[in-house]
């Protein structure tokens, strides 16, 4: 057992409403009853948290100096017009952050404020969707109970919000050898419209450890739109996260983009807890050199006529390792559920590695379930194709990689965001 | 301009050509006909450089270069253009973004100055006419949806933009109606330059009526069998291959 965090839970300031402190001690105990999985842990086979256990992480240090708007740009994802939560080392960075333009109805705030000034909201639904009673959540527990500060966003009934949320976590010079614990919390009341994007970047590049957690709340009627960037330096570590709970016809669409991170683990769940909605949950990563990232998706139909979509596309060269773990449990109430899961990967290199693995547990007898997952190289005819036409072999190689992604990137509904990511795919492959 | 002398390939432990020999100059048109399984796609193929054939002998001169030792895209500098049999889809890739790139690199090869996007466009816009087709289709991924008919127009509207000084089109009247195959037609006539030459690839007669060749070939278990003026076809079209496969045989037996 790992003995750093519990020094951390030791040192953190008592501060907060007191049933956040019941919530730490009882996040605590899990932990320290489960301890880190093992690739014994079946939902952990594939990944090994060991350099993560192994490296113990001090507590994350404040920002080392203050930082130029213009060292953010790179991060804009699409527009810096966009209201925008910065934190630096896990801590809200409200000079580098502009709520001004938030549209009536909608409140973004920092966590460490909405314990003060919203604690009934947080206290309704902290904690209450992402579970960390298992080994598997050991890193659920670990950010429960030792949070520091994270974004609080509420979109009052009825309120469509057509700009996007753009929550950017950096970490900087002073964050090397750190580890932060951002804590999302996203409440999305009847028939309300947002979107949102989740990044999480480094300014520099040292290791360091990012465990978020993000829960999301959707009422009735409820639309959000997540898209959620893992883009930190390649000696990092990120373990994420994201719990959607939806009620009555409420739509999630989720988007994981990875690029970033020497070992990554991202968790996207959702809970169909209402008939009628529906949950889509997409994405893409692409790997290099000694990367690994793990996506384990969990879609969850526990009412009757819901739909859940999922495309996840992977491009891995180098020796880099990406997983893909997709489980879908159909409840024996859940009739007339729709789902299909689809995991397509590229590999570019005979080192290159792809676990992937459906699974699928069906308790219902009236539904349509359908997975399929490919893995291949650059299809030779249409690399002939291009090459026919005058195309050299190398742009050739670049346009078909680009092409792989691309049918993945056209699902990203938020138009600038997805020319920037599709603009950030198509200069990786350029190779010039 | 080209010069195929005892030319053979293999697919596999498959022997597909086994010694073609026949030369093109500028300004001319030939037709390679054949029954299925003959080769004459095969031909096609191996002369752009598809990297499912190996060629076990023979050479292929082209405008006094070794057209064998030269890699597809190189191919395409020099000016060969392969309409596909098949062409293949490729989603992700818009056409216009495919066929600028396949331009600009065209010229690139050739120490020409790249085109912008906008100027791009205007090239386009006139060569869409030729094929009768929709501006909308250059936004559409290459080749992906598109019905027979639009993927062998396609096929015309790549060559039309590309230029090239060679080109061999394989089985491109193949799934044509009738109008389609005109408009495909109309489209490689107005091609036609004195100092360029095409080779034409087909099963039947039908498509040598709107391209008229200048000479025919019948390709027969990858040799060609007969050799002949336009004519050739309208014989081939009224007896079949029948007669030309058995030739030799009965011969043999007569002798």
């Amino acid at each position: 057992m790992n003995t750093a965090f519990l020094e951390h839970f030791a040192a953190l300031p008592q501060e907060g409403p007191s049933f956040l402190a019941a919530m730490r001690r009882d996040a605590l105990a899990r932990f320290t009853a489960h301890g880190f999985p093992t690739p014994r842990n079946e939902d952990w086979h594939f990944t090994s948290p060991a350099p993560i256990v192994e490296s113990s992480f001090e507590p994350m240090r404040p920002m080392a100096a203050p930082i130029d708007r213009s060292a953010i740009a790179p991060w804009m994802a699409g527009s810096d017009e966009w209201p925008l939560l910065v934190f630096v080392n896990g801590r809200f960075a409200p000079s580098l952050s502009s709520t001004a333009s938030l549209p009536v109805g909608v409140r973004a705030m920092s966590l460490a404020s909405a314990l003060l000034e919203e604690p009934t909201l947080v206290e309704r639904y902290l904690g209450r969707v992402a579970s960390f009673n298992e080994q598997a959540f050991a890193f659920v527990a670990l950010n429960t109970a030792l949070m520091r500060d994270g974004s609080v966003i509420h979109v009052a009934r009825d309120t469509r919000v057509s700009r996007p949320l753009h929550m950017l976590f950096l970490t900087d010079d002073a964050a090397d050898g750190g580890v932060t614990h951002p804590r999302n919390l996203v409440v999305v009341d009847r028939n309300a419209e947002v979107s949102l994007i989740e990044q999480y970047a480094s300014l520099a590049g040292g290791r360091s450890l990012t465990n978020a957690v993000t829960e999301a709340v959707l009422d009735d009627g409820a639309t959000l739109r997540h898209y959620r960037l893992q883009r930190e330096n390649m000696r990092a570590f990120h373990t994420g996260h994201v719990d959607a709970r939806l009620a009555r016809d409420a739509h999630y669409h989720s988007f994981s983009f990875a690029t970033g991170a020497e070992l990554s683990r991202i968790n996207i769940y959702a809970t169909l807890g209402g008939e009628g909605s529906g949950a889509t949950l997409n994405g893409l990563y692409m790997l290099d050199d000694v990367q690994h990232c793990d996506h384990q998706t969990r879609i969850e139909h526990a009412r009757p006529n819901c739909y859940s979509r999922e495309l996840y596309k992977g491009i891995l060269d180098g020796a880099s390792h990406g997983v893909f773990n997709g489980k879908v449990y159909v409840h024996a109430e859940a009739q007339k559920t729709d789902g299909k899961q689809t995991n397509n990967t590229l590999l570019l290199s005979e080192r290159a590695r792809i676990d992937t693995k459906p699974q699928l547990e069906i308790f219902a007898d009236d539904v349509k379930c359908t997975h399929g997952a490919t893995v291949g190289r650059l299809d030779a005819l249409s690399a002939f194709y291009m090459r026919s036409r005058g195309i050299t072999a190398a742009t050739t190689r670049r346009l078909l990689t680009y092409a792989f992604a691309a049918e993945v990137l056209e699902t990203i509904e938020l138009e600038p965001l997805r020319t920037a990511l599709e603009a950030l795919t198509l200069a990786r492959y350029a190779g010039e | 301009m080209l010069t195929i002398d005892g030319l053979r390939a293999t697919a596999g432990d498959r022997e597909i050509l086994r010694g073609i020999t026949m030369s093109v100059a500028a300004g001319e048109v030939h037709a390679i006909m054949g029954p299925n399984g003959s080769g004459k796609s095969t031909l096609a193929q191996v002369l752009a450089g598809h990297p499912g054939y190996e060629v076990t002998g023979g050479t292929v001169e082209y405008d006094g270069r070794d057209l064998l030792a030269m890699e597809p895209e190189e191919r395409a500098h020099a000016g060969i253009f392969l309409a596909f049999q098949y062409p293949v889809e490729i989603p992700g890739v818009s056409n216009a973004y495919f066929l600028r790139t396949a331009f600009n690199e065209i010229r690139k090869a050739r120490g020409e100055e790249e085109i912008d996007p906008m100027d791009f466009l205007d090239v386009m816009a006139e060569r869409l006419k030729l094929v009768d087709m929709d501006e909308a289709m250059l936004q559409r991924s290459v080749n992906s949806g598109f019905s027979g008919g639009e993927k062998k127009r396609n096929e015309i509207l790549q060559m039309a933009v590309l230029e090239p000084r060679l080109a061999i089109l394989d089985e491109t009247d193949s799934g044509l109606d009738i109008d389609a195959l005109r408009v495909v037609a109309d489209g490689v006539n107005a091609l036609r330059r004195p100092e360029n030459a095409t080779i034409v690839v087909t099963h039947y007669q039908r498509l040598l009526n709107y391209i008229v060749p200048d000479y025919v070939h019948v390709l027969a278990n990858g040799r060609i069998v007969k050799s002949g003026g336009k004519e050739l076809a309208l014989d081939l079209e009224a007896r079949g291959y029948d007669w030309l496969i058995d030739e030799p045989r009965t011969a043999g037996a007569g002798a």
